[in-house]
């Protein structure tokens, strides 16, 4: 008896969500916006980690900077450095002042030079790595002038100074991916608009007829919001999900690469919540957009 | 089952008091010189005034397009006329906001000439229409629609969709889904128009048991003998789209048809 009066009630409500004919999924809706949330997950994701990727860098190197001792003698080079390293590793405001081991340059300068090369015969400059004390501005300019007090011939090289070009081009890369984000979500409000526009045609009958029976706009317009929000939680689940494991397998790839610059592009924690709020986002659009689209239908009939 | 009884008892209990309202409240429709015309074409209803009384049964003839269903049309508010005044339940509905058009559409049942049933409901779905429109807890949504099957006839074609349903059948369903609602009026364009000799009678008889309830029957038709068969029953005549009594009185009671 209870499973009887149960089934009727369970039809009655499907009957009442169900005053338009039913469609989903066999339509193309769901699909649109699955490709739509696909590429837009793709884009944001892309976007994300290439921001992250430069705070990384930056945080790296911006704290960093490199004195260069170009002494053709070795040995007064070494005496300069073993000079410029004592006195570095006093000043205030440097946390550390590493010389660069000179056969590691030898090693990095060798595939140009052949692998015959003596170092004894090539006067290398020697390099020290500075790492500067806590956040803030660097002070570049007092170490230049500590450097060329104790070798005027010496070079300071600020490594943020690197990261210029590569900078703009993260962030007009990242540009790029917030306008694409932004482009998908007005194509899929517009597709959305499209469809109710669509659907509120082709069910004019039926909306006549609840007009005339005494429904409201708003009553008839939820039933159309409630079929697409159905649609973009299929689609946009659908999108998600193959997004995410296009994201890993790409982030995989990455990892084995063993690039330190591509590996700083991962995706922080927070990215992953951003990523995984952009499915709500497209069904909260989809939603309102639908609502909006045949609110405004309605309004134009009596 | 006790409850259900005395939930039973209260709604027939302020249906009734409703009707009783309704009796004394005299006119519910006003209609002065209202005309209506379909864009920039000569007007199809001019200067149309009459008042109707409720818990009365009217009919409203005329020739084929003299203009009966547009009347009938801003009687159930799916149009607003050109010029002209119409008062419902004692509102003027041509100056309504739209907001306030579905409070008035839920007081007016109608069985159009062409049924109208949403095509992929069955016809349980389609008499629960009104009630889940006027939204109805589902619990009591129900016992209402199996009384009304039961009381066109088609308590066993519940779940037929309207395509399966005879044109007998669907019209019935119709009528179900129109008075279900316990409508102040019921509007019916042409409700003979496409049945037999016999269901025409019983629908008559079914709209006079409605009338008997207290609803304002409004029933457009042009078949002559049926309006003789209901007595008491009073008639406007549309010519052209002009009531054919220009003073706006109606006839009662209505003359028989002259014998061929």
């Amino acid at each position: 008896m209870k499973m009887a009066t149960f089934r009727k009630q369970e039809s009655a409500t499907a009957a009442r969500n169900r005053l338009l004919p039913e469609g989903r999924v066999a339509g193309p809706m769901p699909w649109v916006i699955a490709i739509m949330m696909f590429l837009t997950v793709l884009a944001a994701a892309g976007g994300l980690a290439l921001n992250q990727g430069m705070r990384s860098l930056r945080t790296e190197l911006s704290g960093r900077a490199t004195v260069q001792i170009v002494e053709a003698d070795a040995e007064t080079r070494a005496q300069v450095v073993k000079k410029m390293v004592a006195r570095l590793r006093a000043t205030p405001g440097i946390h550390a002042a590493r010389p660069v081991d000179p056969d590691r340059l030898a090693d990095q300068l060798r595939p140009w030079l052949g692998a015959e090369m003596d170092t004894a015969d090539l006067p290398i400059p020697a390099l020290i790595d500075v790492e500067f004390a806590g956040e803030g501005p660097r002070p570049v300019e007092t170490l230049a002038k500590l450097a060329k007090s104790i070798a005027p011939q010496a070079r300071v090289e600020p490594h943020a100074a690197f990261l210029g070009p590569l900078s703009g081009l993260v962030a007009t890369l990242a540009g790029v991916a917030a306008l694409l984000v932004l482009l998908m979500a007005i194509a899929t409000g517009a597709v959305v608009v499209l469809a109710a526009r669509g659907a509120h045609e082709s069910h004019r009958g039926t909306i006549d007829i609840l007009h005339l029976m005494g429904a409201t706009d708003v009553q008839i317009a939820r039933l159309f919001q409630r079929r697409i929000a159905l649609d973009a939680l299929l689609g946009g689940g659908l999108g998600f999900v193959m997004a995410v494991l296009v994201i890993l397998l790409v982030g995989q790839r990455l990892g084995a690469t063993g690039s330190d610059l591509l590996r700083a592009a991962y995706l922080p924690g927070w990215g992953w919540g951003v990523l995984a709020a952009l499915p709500v986002a497209g069904i909260a659009l989809a939603t309102l957009t639908a609502r909006m689209t045949v609110l405004r239908a309605l309004g134009r009939a009596l | 089952m006790a409850g259900k009884t005395a939930c039973g008892d209260a709604v027939r209990g302020a249906v009734w008091r409703r009707i009783g309202a309704l009796n004394s409240m005299g006119t519910i429709v006003q209609f002065e010189n209202v005309g209506l015309r379909y864009g920039m074409s000569a007007e199809t209803l001019a200067d149309v005034s009459f008042s109707l009384d409720g818990g009365g049964f009217y009919f409203l003839t005329g020739a084929s397009g003299a203009g009966k269903t547009s009347l009938l049309k801003l009687l159930y508010l799916a149009q607003r006329p050109s010029r002209g005044v119409i008062r419902l339940f004692g509102e003027d509905v041509v100056t309504l906001p739209r907001k306030r058009l579905p409070g008035f559409r839920r007081r007016i049942g109608v069985v159009f000439q062409d049924f109208r049933l949403v095509p992929h409901l069955s016809a349980y779905d389609n008499i629960a229409l009104p009630l889940r429109v006027a939204g109805m807890e589902e619990s009591e949504v129900d016992a209402p629609v199996s009384e009304m099957l039961a009381w066109v006839g088609l308590a066993d074609r519940a779940n037929a969709r309207p395509a399966t349903l005879s044109g007998g059948e669907q019209q019935r369903v119709a009528i179900a889904r129109a008075v279900i609602g316990r409508p102040e009026i019921l509007i019916a364009d042409e409700p003979t128009g496409n049945v037999d000799a016999d269901m025409a009678h019983r629908l008559l008889t079914l709209f006079e048991a409605l009338n008997k309830l207290g609803t304002t029957l409004v029933v457009a038709t042009h078949d002559l003998p049926l309006i003789g068969r209901v007595p008491g029953a009073q008639m406007m005549r549309l010519d052209k789209g002009r009531l054919a009594d220009p003073t706006g009185s109606l006839r009662y009671p209505p003359k028989r048809p002259e014998a061929s």
